[in-house]
């Protein structure tokens, strides 16, 4: 186990077991995405209340999960490089940030444009919507801080920490809707309830929830390399990879 | 199909505008996420080769003087 933890750590290891596992989570997860999309967009039956409107949910609830779960998984590297200073979990955190700063926006642009003929309005200063902004402005505040700090162990731990305060946040963007009165309606799945709209409709939705975090797996994994890589680029192992095959 | 036509399903029943803003914005941004984020590490791997390549073509230090000394001319009056 501690064998396993302290390869993990070791940034050439990871290199080599994510360029093996990236064309998987490419290809599998692209292919999950377009089949939930393509199903829910022409295939899955109107909704009798929203019409065809409700079907940006396809792209809205994937966009909105990984905004909360790369969040937290940000989190947990949080934790991981104050406790143990492994590198890994500092450069994901890096990696992974405008990853999510670009879903969360996502998730928010289609939110609003799915309102607009639905509540009939774009945006309103309600708890959900509220939260999900303030989400989105600490993936920012996560890009700004460590752009702002040359030293690279500094930046690691002052990041650390403003993603751990940050994530008080993530209860509330879940309970919002169940605590305050909300335009928004409530959540989609639920762990221990069947879903309340027909398989039809969320069968396609979960194909693509599915779908986006594989691409997000490829995403950080692509992003990790690129920093791997420029921390590393002295090194023994990086020399031979890049000049594999070139004298 | 829950549409009868093709047209039928560029418009969604009115909607069309929402919906299909929605799924043009989020294919842009994404597959522009993807993109530069595989062109960042093809230029990070040219950078790191570069550097390398430079190391190898360096002349050993027997070769080189061991400092070069640049005259300047300063006026002192």
């Amino acid at each position: 186990m501690w064998q396993f933890f302290h390869k993990l750590g070791s940034p050439k290891w990871f290199y080599g077991i994510s360029t093996r596992l990236m064309p998987w989570l490419l290809v599998i997860g692209t292919a999950l995405l377009m089949a939930g999309i393509v199903w829910g967009l022409a295939f899955a039956p109107k909704d009798y209340l929203q019409g065809d409107s409700y079907r940006i949910i396809f792209i809205h609830v994937p966009t909105a999960f990984l905004a909360q779960s790369a969040y937290i998984m940000m989190a947990v590297a949080a934790v991981v490089t104050l406790v143990w200073r492994m590198k890994l979990a500092d450069v994901f955190v890096k990696a992974v940030a405008p990853v999510g700063l670009v879903i969360t926006f996502l998730s928010l642009f289609t939110g609003a444009v799915w309102g607009k003929p639905t509540w009939g309005t774009w945006w309103i200063w309600d708890a959900r919507l509220t939260s999900m902004l303030i989400l989105l402005f600490l993936y920012g505040g996560v890009i700004a801080l460590d752009r702002a700090i040359n030293d690279e162990k500094s930046a690691a731990r002052a990041v650390a920490v403003l993603v751990l305060v940050g994530v008080v946040n993530i209860p509330i963007i879940k309970y919002s809707v169940e605590w305050w009165n909300t335009l928004h309606q409530p959540a989609t799945f639920k762990l221990t309830e069947k879903p309340s709209m027909p398989a039809e409709m969320w069968v396609p939705l979960l194909l693509a929830v599915l779908g986006m975090y594989l691409i997000f797996g490829w995403l950080a994994c692509i992003r990790m390399q690129t920093e791997i890589l420029a921390r590393e680029q002295k090194t023994r192992w990086v020399k031979d990879l890049v000049m594999a095959g070139r004298h | 199909m829950a549409f009868d036509s093709f047209s039928a399903f560029l418009t969604m029943g009115g909607h069309g505008p929402y919906v299909w803003s929605s799924y043009g914005a989020f294919f842009v941004l994404m597959a522009a996420l993807m993109i530069s984020s595989l062109r960042r590490r093809r230029a990070m791997l040219d950078a790191c080769r570069r550097n390398f390549m430079c190391q190898g073509k360096e002349p050993g230090r027997a070769d080189r003087p061991a400092a070069t000394f640049t005259r300047v001319e300063v006026s002192q009056d």
